[in-house]
C-alpha cells in the first residue's frame, strides 16, 4: 500500500515553475497587440471636481483613448454592496470612475489606454484636474461627532452602520460582579501589501462575443458574476482567470475594483487586449485597507477572576465606502469573548465613514483588533485582582466537555450564532508554559532587572472561526491517456499550496503519487461553482469537497476495475497508479486503462483506445455501450457545505527586551502553540503560521498608514511604510496540537489567518511587562513604534 | 513607473538639463543575457526590468515596488546583484546579465539554491522568489554565510517576502550554502 499522503510534509507541486522563472502572474502572460492602461487619481481627499480636461492627454502620440465616467454608459453606476446587512443604514459604494465628487486620495478619475505604459503614464499626467477642496476629518472618533465634516453629505455623523448584539444577560452579570475592569484600546490602519499589486488584463473576442479577463483576484467566480451582470453578457461569454497570484491576504477578495471594470471595458471598446498593473504607490491609495478600531471594553468579574460579563463598544473606520459591508466589524464583534466562557455579552459597533481608502478584510479581518481588546482587558483584570496572567485565562477557558459551546444571538459572518466546536485550550496553555520554561524565564527576568535590563514576557490566546460556507466543490477526472488525475475547484490560491494539498487528499484515495494529481483552479472556464478564497476556509471547505470527490472517484474506479478484472469491487485495491485484486498484484490494470475502458469509443486513436472501441471483442455485450444511468469515463463532481464555522485557536508568547535609550525592542524568543485540527501538510501549515506571525509583527511594530489632517497618505511607499525584512521577524518556535474538527470528514480547521491575530497583544503585553518596573502606563495601542515606547517612558518620568 | 496624477510624492517633475535624448530616441545596446548575446535599440527611459520582461520575454524577473525596496527584481549585472527596476536598459550596454531563467543548467538541472527553496518551503506565492533566488545565489557562491541565524537574516535583508515569515528562506539559504560548500 502507498504511504499515506495526508499529514505528510510533501514538497509542493507549484514550486517547479515558480523557482525557474516560469510563474504565470497576470503581467507575465503574453498577449499579442496588448495596450497598456494608467489611471489618473484624485490628489485630494474630499473635493468637488471643477475642471477636468483630457485634451492634451488624448493628443499625445501613442494614446488610444482616455476615459472618464461620462464615457462608461451603462457601466457608470455605483458598484455593488457585496454583503448587505440590515444594520447598514447608509450604504455607499463607489463609481468605477469618479463623478464630480471625490472621496479619498487615490480615487480613480480617468483611465488612459496607450501603446505602452510609459506613454499611458505621460498622458495621465497631462490630464488637468481642478478641485474645490472640502473639509475633512480622518480620525473616526472625531468624524462621528456632531458637526464633523461629512464624507457623504446625507449621512449624519458619518455613521454607515450601527449594530447591537446581546448574548445572555449582561446587565445581570454586571450587577452581580465583584469587580469591573474598563479600558480603551486602539489598533491602527494598515495594508496587506501583497508582493504583487493588483493586476488585470482582458481580451474581447468580437467573433465569438467572449470576454476573457485575467485578474489577480481571490474571487474569480464572484468577479465573473459581477462582470456578466454589469456588461450584460451571458455567463458563458465571460471567463475570469486568476493565474498565479502574488499574495492576497484579503483585499483581493473585493470586486470589482476600477481596473476590473475599465480594463475589460477598454478591451471591448478598442477591440485590442488591454492590461493594467498597479504600481506600489498606487497600491497604497487604491487597494483596500483594514484595521482601525477603537474599543471601549468592560469585564465584569468575581473577585477570583471569573468573568461573568463583557461589554464592548467600538468604532470601526470603514473608509470612504462600504463595498464589503460590515464583515470586518461583525467578525470583530463575534470573537470579542475569545476562548473564554463569558456567558453574557453586550457588543455594539458603529462603522464610520472617513475620507480614506475603503476598508475591507485584511488577514485577521477584525480579529486582531477584538483579540487585542479582550486580551489587553484580561491582562488588566489580572493585574487589578493580583492574579497571574496565565492563571486568570485558565480560570475562564471553555473546557473540552463544554463543546459545542454556543453564544446565543451573537451572529457570526455565516449568519449563524457563534458555536465553538472543539478545542483543548488548557492543554495549549500548558504546552506553552512547558515550552517557555516559565520558572527559568522568571529567574532570567529577575536577573535582567537586577542588571537594569528591561526584559518582559507577553502572551495572547486567540480563537478564530474558520471555514465559512456556504459551500465549495471539486471535480476529479481521470485522464484516459496518462492515468493522471485532474482536479478543479472554484477557488484560487495566492501561495497557500492548493496544488499540493488537494493532490495529497486525492492521492490517498486513488493510489497515485501527489505529483500525478494536476490541480487547476481559479479559472471559471474550468469550474465555476463555488465562492472564493477568504476567511481561512479553503482547506476546510474545498479540502473536504476534494476528499468527498476523491472517495467518489475511488468507488467509480473500483467498480470499473472490478468489471475489467471480473472481481468484486470490495476486493479492488488502488496503489501505485494501478487497480488490482487484493492480494494478487499481478491481477491488475493501470488507472489509464480503467479510464479508457470506462469510456466506450468509436475511434481507435491509440493502442489503449483499440480495446475500448465499441468494436473491440472485450467491449461486446448485448446491452447499450453506455447503460442507462451510466456516465462515460471516471469523472465526479462533489460538494461540501459546512454546518457552521469550525474554531481554531492557539496561544503565543514572546520574551522581549526593550532598550529604554533607543526604544528598540528585541524579540528574544517567540513561541507559538496552535491547533488547526488535522493538518494536511505540516510544512505548509508552518509556512502559513510563520507568514501570519510576520504580518502580525508588522502590525505590532511598524505598519501604520499615516493620514495627515488633510487626508493625504504620507507614507505611501515601501520607503516609508515599513514591511518587515528577515531582520524584523524572529525565529518562531512552533508547537502543533491536532484536535480534529468534529464538523467535517477530514477534521480540518483553517489556519491562514491564525498567525496574525494575537501578535499585537503578545508584543504589547511583553513590553508592558518589561517596562513595569519603570512605572510606565499600560500599553493600549499598536503599532508600538519607538516613538510610542518613548511616549510611555516619558509618561513614566512625568509620573515619578 | 507610476500612474498617479498628483498623488505620489516620489513622482518628481522632469528636470531641465540634458536634452540630447528624448523618449522616442532609440539607443543601441549590446549585452549578454544568461549567456546569450543580445542586440537591441531601446528608449533611454526604458527600465532594465521592462526590457527583460517586455522586450526579451524573460518574465521571471518580477517588479514589486519600482523603487528599489523589495528586491523582487534583483538580477546579476557582471556577477553582482542589482535592482533591475532602478537600472536603465541603456546602462547595461556591454554587461553580462543573469536572471532567474539562467540559474538552472541548460539541461534543466536545478541550481542548489532553487532546490533548497523547494525543499525548505522557502516560497509560497512565488512572486518575490526570483529576486530572493538571485540574491541568495550570489550570497552562497561569493560570500561567507553568517554563523548565526541573525547574521543570515541580516544578509537576506535586501529582499521582502510577505508570505513566508522568512523561516523557510533562512533554512533554504543554509541548506544551499552547505551543499555548495560540501562540493568545494
Amino acid at each position: 500500500m502507498s504511504t499515506r499522503q495526508f499529514g505528510a510534509r510533501v514538497q509542493r507541486n507549484e514550486d517547479a515553475r515558480l523557482i525557474t522563472g516560469r510563474g504565470r502572474f497576470v503581467d507575465d502572460l503574453p498577449l499579442d497587440g496588448v495596450l497598456h492602461g494608467a489611471f489618473a487619481r484624485s490628489a485630494v481627499a474630499r473635493g468637488r471636481i471643477t475642471h477636468l480636461d483630457t485634451t492634451a492627454a488624448r493628443a499625445l502620440p501613442g494614446v488610444h483613448r482616455v476615459y472618464t465616467h461620462a464615457d462608461l454608459g451603462e457601466l457608470d453606476v455605483t458598484m455593488p454592496l457585496l454583503i448587505p446587512h440590515p444594520c447598514i443604514g447608509h450604504p455607499r459604494t463607489q463609481y468605477p470612475l469618479a463623478h464630480e465628487d471625490v472621496y479619498h486620495v487615490g480615487q480613480a478619475i480617468a483611465f488612459v489606454v496607450a501603446d505602452d505604459r510609459y506613454i499611458a503614464e505621460d498622458a495621465a499626467r497631462l490630464i488637468e484636474i481642478d478641485y474645490d477642496i472640502l473639509p475633512v476629518e480622518v480620525d473616526p472618533a472625531k468624524a462621528a461627532l456632531d458637526g464633523a465634516p461629512l464624507v457623504h453629505e446625507d449621512v449624519p455623523n458619518n455613521i454607515a452602520a450601527h449594530l447591537v448584539q446581546v448574548s445572555g444577560d449582561p446587565d445581570a452579570a454586571f450587577a452581580a460582579a465583584d469587580h469591573v475592569t474598563r479600558i480603551q484600546v486602539r489598533v491602527d490602519r494598515s495594508t496587506a501589501a501583497p508582493m504583487e499589486c493588483l493586476s488585470t488584463a482582458a481580451r474581447w473576442d468580437a467573433v465569438s462575443g467572449e470576454l476573457t479577463v485575467w485578474d489577480g483576484t481571490q474571487a474569480p467566480i464572484g468577479l465573473r458574476g459581477a462582470l456578466s451582470s454589469l456588461f450584460d453578457l451571458d455567463e458563458d461569454k465571460v471567463r475570469v482567470v486568476a493565474p498565479d497570484v502574488g499574495g492576497g491576504f484579503g483585499p483581493k477578495i473585493v470586486f470589482p475594483y476600477s481596473n476590473e471594470i475599465l480594463v475589460p471595458f477598454a478591451a471591448k471598446d478598442l477591440r485590442r487586449p488591454v492590461k493594467w498593473v498597479e504600481d506600489r504607490s498606487e497600491n497604497f491609495v487604491h487597494m483596500t485597507h483594514e484595521r482601525t478600531q477603537i474599543h471601549d471594553i468592560e469585564l465584569a468579574a468575581t473577585s477570583d477572576g471569573v468573568v461573568l460579563g463583557l461589554r464592548d463598544t467600538f468604532l470601526h473606520d470603514t473608509g470612504s465606502f462600504i463595498p464589503y459591508g460590515i464583515a470586518v466589524a461583525q467578525v470583530a464583534s463575534t470573537q470579542i469573548a475569545g476562548p473564554y466562557r463569558i456567558p453574557a455579552i453586550h457588543v455594539t459597533f458603529d462603522c464610520v465613514y472617513t475620507p480614506t481608502v475603503p476598508v475591507t478584510p485584511y488577514r485577521g479581518c477584525g480579529r486582531p483588533q477584538a483579540n487585542f481588546a479582550i486580551e489587553r482587558a484580561m491582562d488588566q483584570l489580572a493585574a487589578e485582582l493580583g492574579i497571574d496572567r496565565f492563571e486568570i485565562r485558565r480560570r475562564n477557558f471553555i473546557t473540552p466537555d463544554e463543546f459545542p459551546y454556543t453564544r446565543p444571538d451573537l451572529v457570526f459572518a455565516d449568519g449563524l450564532p457563534v458555536t465553538l466546536d472543539s478545542g483543548r485550550y488548557d492543554d495549549a496553555l500548558a504546552a506553552l508554559e512547558k515550552a517557555l520554561d516559565l520558572d527559568a524565564i522568571r529567574a532570567e527576568q529577575e536577573q535582567a532587572r537586577a542588571e537594569g535590563r528591561m526584559l518582559g514576557l507577553g502572551l495572547s490566546f486567540y480563537v478564530e472561526g474558520t471555514g465559512l460556507g456556504p459551500y465549495e466543490g471539486a471535480k476529479i477526472r481521470l485522464h484516459p491517456i496518462t492515468g493522471k488525475a485532474y482536479v478543479n475547484t472554484g477557488l484560487t490560491a495566492q501561495g497557500q499550496g492548493h496544488e499540493t494539498a488537494w493532490a495529497q487528499i486525492v492521492a490517498d484515495q486513488i493510489g497515485v503519487r501527489p505529483e500525478d494529481v494536476i490541480v487547476v483552479e481559479g479559472d471559471t472556464g474550468v469550474f465555476d461553482w463555488g465562492v472564493a478564497t477568504f476567511a481561512s476556509r479553503a482547506a476546510v471547505v474545498s479540502g473536504n469537497a476534494v476528499h468527498i470527490a476523491a472517495v467518489s472517484a475511488r468507488a467509480r474506479i473500483a467498480q470499473a476495475a472490478a468489471n475489467m478484472l471480473e472481481a468484486d469491487p470490495d476486493d479492488i485495491e488502488l496503489a501505485d497508479g494501478r487497480a488490482f485484486v487484493r492480494g494478487t498484484t499481478s491481477r491488475g490494470v493501470t488507472l489509464a486503462e480503467v479510464a479508457t475502458m470506462s469510456n466506450p469509443l468509436r475511434y481507435a486513436f491509440n493502442k489503449a483506445a483499440q480495446t475500448a472501441t465499441q468494436f473491440a471483442p472485450t467491449a461486446r455485450s448485448t446491452g447499450k455501450p453506455l447503460p442507462d444511468g451510466e456516465r462515460p469515463g471516471i469523472e465526479v463532481s462533489e460538494y461540501y457545505s459546512p454546518p457552521h464555522a469550525t474554531w481554531a485557536y492557539g496561544v503565543h508568547a514572546a520574551l522581549v527586551e526593550v532598550d529604554p535609550v533607543t526604544c528598540d525592542i528585541d524579540v528574544k524568543r517567540y513561541v507559538c502553540v496552535h491547533d488547526c485540527g488535522n493538518m494536511i501538510n505540516p510544512m505548509i501549515v508552518e509556512g502559513q503560521v510563520a507568514g501570519g506571525v510576520a504580518q502580525g509583527m508588522g502590525g505590532a511594530f511598524y505598519e501604520k498608514l499615516e493620514y495627515d489632517e488633510n487626508g493625504v497618505l504620507r507614507n505611501a511607499s515601501f520607503m516609508d511604510f515599513l514591511v518587515p525584512y528577515a531582520t524584523e521577524v524572529p525565529h518562531i518556535e512552533m508547537i502543533h496540537l491536532e484536535t480534529p474538527s468534529p464538523l467535517n470528514p477530514l477534521g480540518i480547521k483553517g489556519v491562514g489567518e491564525a498567525g496574525t491575530i494575537p501578535v499585537g497583544q503578545v508584543i504589547a503585553s511583553a513590553v508592558e511587562d518589561a517596562l513595569s518596573p519603570l512605572g510606565t502606563p499600560p500599553v493600549r495601542q499598536v503599532p508600538l513604534s519607538p516613538s510610542a515606547i518613548h511616549d510611555l517612558l516619558r509618561q513614566a518620568r512625568v509620573n515619578v | 513607473m507610476n500612474g498617479n496624477h498628483g498623488t505620489n510624492h516620489l513622482d518628481a517633475e522632469p528636470v531641465d538639463g540634458d536634452t540630447r535624448y528624448g523618449p522616442d530616441d532609440r539607443i543601441a545596446i549590446s549585452l549578454t543575457v544568461n549567456g546569450e548575446k543580445v542586440e537591441a535599440a531601446v528608449s533611454p527611459r526604458l527600465l532594465l526590468s521592462d526590457f527583460l520582461r517586455g522586450d526579451l520575454g524573460l518574465t521571471g524577473t518580477h517588479v514589486g515596488c519600482e523603487h528599489g525596496v523589495c528586491g523582487a527584481c534583483t538580477v546579476h549585472l557582471d556577477g553582482v546583484p542589482a535592482r533591475s527596476c532602478l537600472t536603465m536598459a541603456v546602462q547595461v550596454d556591454g554587461m553580462e546579465v543573469r536572471t532567474v531563467e539562467g540559474l538552472a543548467g541548460s539541461d534543466g538541472t536545478l541550481h542548489p539554491v532553487q532546490r533548497a527553496f523547494r525543499e525548505c518551503h522557502g516560497l509560497q506565492c512565488g512572486f518575490c522568489t526570483p529576486g530572493f533566488l538571485m540574491a541568495v545565489t550570489h550570497l552562497v557562491e561569493n560570500e561567507e554565510l553568517a554563523e548565526t541565524d541573525d547574521g543570515v537574516r541580516a544578509q537576506l535583508a535586501g529582499n521582502l517576502c510577505r508570505c513566508t515569515g522568512y523561516m523557510g528562506i533562512v533554512a533554504a539559504t543554509r541548506r544551499a550554502a552547505a551543499e555548495i560548500a560540501s562540493k568545494g
